[in-house]
């Protein structure tokens, strides 16, 4: 190989390696969507999403099937608006109950959906009517301790 | 009595006008470089061959310093969460310090050392022998022809190793944590996707690209400019104060811009 030649080779490897390197890291790790780019959004809307966050995961019968795209506040009723991002394959009823929920004891809060048996399927851009917001330890346990209290 | 006080005095001020001038040099340099980079005509064949000092003779060492990096990560990490009894966050703890904070800083600390210095010294060398001289006597551009080829490659290899440095400590932090602890591959993977976001991966790269133009600004900033170097001692010494310099004031730099760009982006 000639002087010239060796020189363009050593440098076109590591260009092509460092660009692979960085095109893994970022489909792979970044979540880059280049192949599976389809996916429908459905919309929910909790009285409180406290802790959760975007990117978190949305499963139906433990299985990830989404993520959570986007969540706002609705300044009209106080309440928090949540845009998930799901697989085009799930079909969800109009019933189907969106519920905020903890992985483990301090692990990530992610959305629970547990269908639904309508016969009525939730189109691209719908909203998910039922809802249960995060649940917060500290309210059940003051909510536990009045009520008990209230009986006696 | 007078003069006790007004020789510390004197030499504060001095210190301090010397490095405003020096900081100032240093500035117009960069700004003289920035216009060379962006303007064509490039020296297409200069680049390569700095591209080959810089990026891929140093391959090696990122790879090997890389391995090691995430073999020690995942064994610290793994020592940690076994206590806890959350093994499975290993490959997001891995991933994520690797990506946002080891990679870009190890890897510009491995290549001022390896390239930085070795091209500070170069130019200042060319300098010391009126070699930059002699280019202007021929009307030959030394930021075309010497300052921009390094520089360029400075900025373009820099990011390109932090990504075979992360992807390499990857998988060093796969062995030690799947092959020797047995964690679960699937948990390691997962995990690591799961938290690795775009935006982290993100801050690694702003942070190479920051950190390479620190670099490739310090080094070659210094050795071209080393006979208006502030100590006024030229020749050999000149050059080995100057390259000393180069490679304290790029190093700090980095981990200075590294606060900064961390705190703007978290």
């Amino acid at each position: 190989m000639t002087e010239r030649a060796s020189l363009e080779f050593t440098v076109g490897l590591f260009m092509a390696a460092g660009l692979l390197s960085l095109v893994y890291l970022a489909v792979k790790l970044g979540d880059i969507g280049v192949f599976d780019n389809d996916t429908y959004s459905l919309t929910a809307r909790f009285v409180s999403s406290s802790g959760l966050t975007e990117g978190a995961f949305v499963e139906v019968g433990g299985v990830r099937i989404g993520t959570v795209e986007e969540i706002r506040p609705d300044f009209d009723t106080y309440e928090s608006i949540v845009a998930m991002a799901l697989d085009p394959e799930l079909k969800l009823q109009d019933d189907a109950i969106a519920s905020i929920r903890t992985s483990g004891i301090i692990g990530d809060k992610f959305v629970k959906i547990t269908p639904g048996g309508s016969d009525i399927y939730l189109e691209p851009g719908d909203e998910i009517l039922e809802t249960e917001a995060s649940i917060s330890l500290e309210e059940l346990i003051s909510k536990y301790i009045f009520e008990s209290g209230d009986k006696d | 009595m007078i003069s006790a006080i007004r020789t510390p005095i004197v030499s504060l001020g001095g210190n301090i006008i010397a490095a405003v001038e020096e900081l100032g040099r240093m500035g117009i340099f960069f700004a003289t470089v920035l216009r060379h980079a962006v303007w064509p005509p490039w020296e297409f064949r200069l680049i390569l061959r700095q591209l080959r000092f810089v990026g891929a003779r140093s391959t090696l060492v990122i790879a090997v310093a890389g391995a090691f990096v995430g073999m020690v990560v995942a064994l610290q990490f793994y020592d940690t969460l076994v206590r806890f009894g959350s093994v499975s966050l290993l490959g997001s703890a891995v991933g994520l310090s690797l990506v946002r904070e080891l990679g870009p800083v190890l890897t510009a600390l491995i290549i001022i050392g390896r390239a930085g210095s070795a091209t500070c010294a170069e130019i200042g060398i060319m300098r010391s022998d009126n070699q930059i001289d002699a280019l202007e006597c021929m009307a030959i551009d030394p930021y075309r022809y010497l300052i921009v080829p390094r520089f360029l490659a400075f900025l373009i290899a820099i990011p390109l190793l932090t990504g075979i440095f992360d992807v390499i400590g990857i998988l060093g932090g796969w062995f030690v944590g799947v092959v020797v602890f047995e964690v679960n591959q699937g948990a390691y993977f997962q995990s690591m996707a799961d938290s690795v976001l775009l935006h982290d991966l993100n801050m690694g790269i702003t942070k190479s690209v920051a950190f390479s133009m620190v670099i490739g600004w310090v080094s070659t900033g210094k050795g071209f400019l080393m006979h208006l170097n502030r100590s006024m001692v030229f020749g050999a010494e000149g050059v080995s104060r100057v390259t000393t310099d180069a490679v304290v004031v790029a190093s700090i730099s980095v981990l200075f811009a590294d606060y900064i760009i961390s705190a703007l982006m978290l």
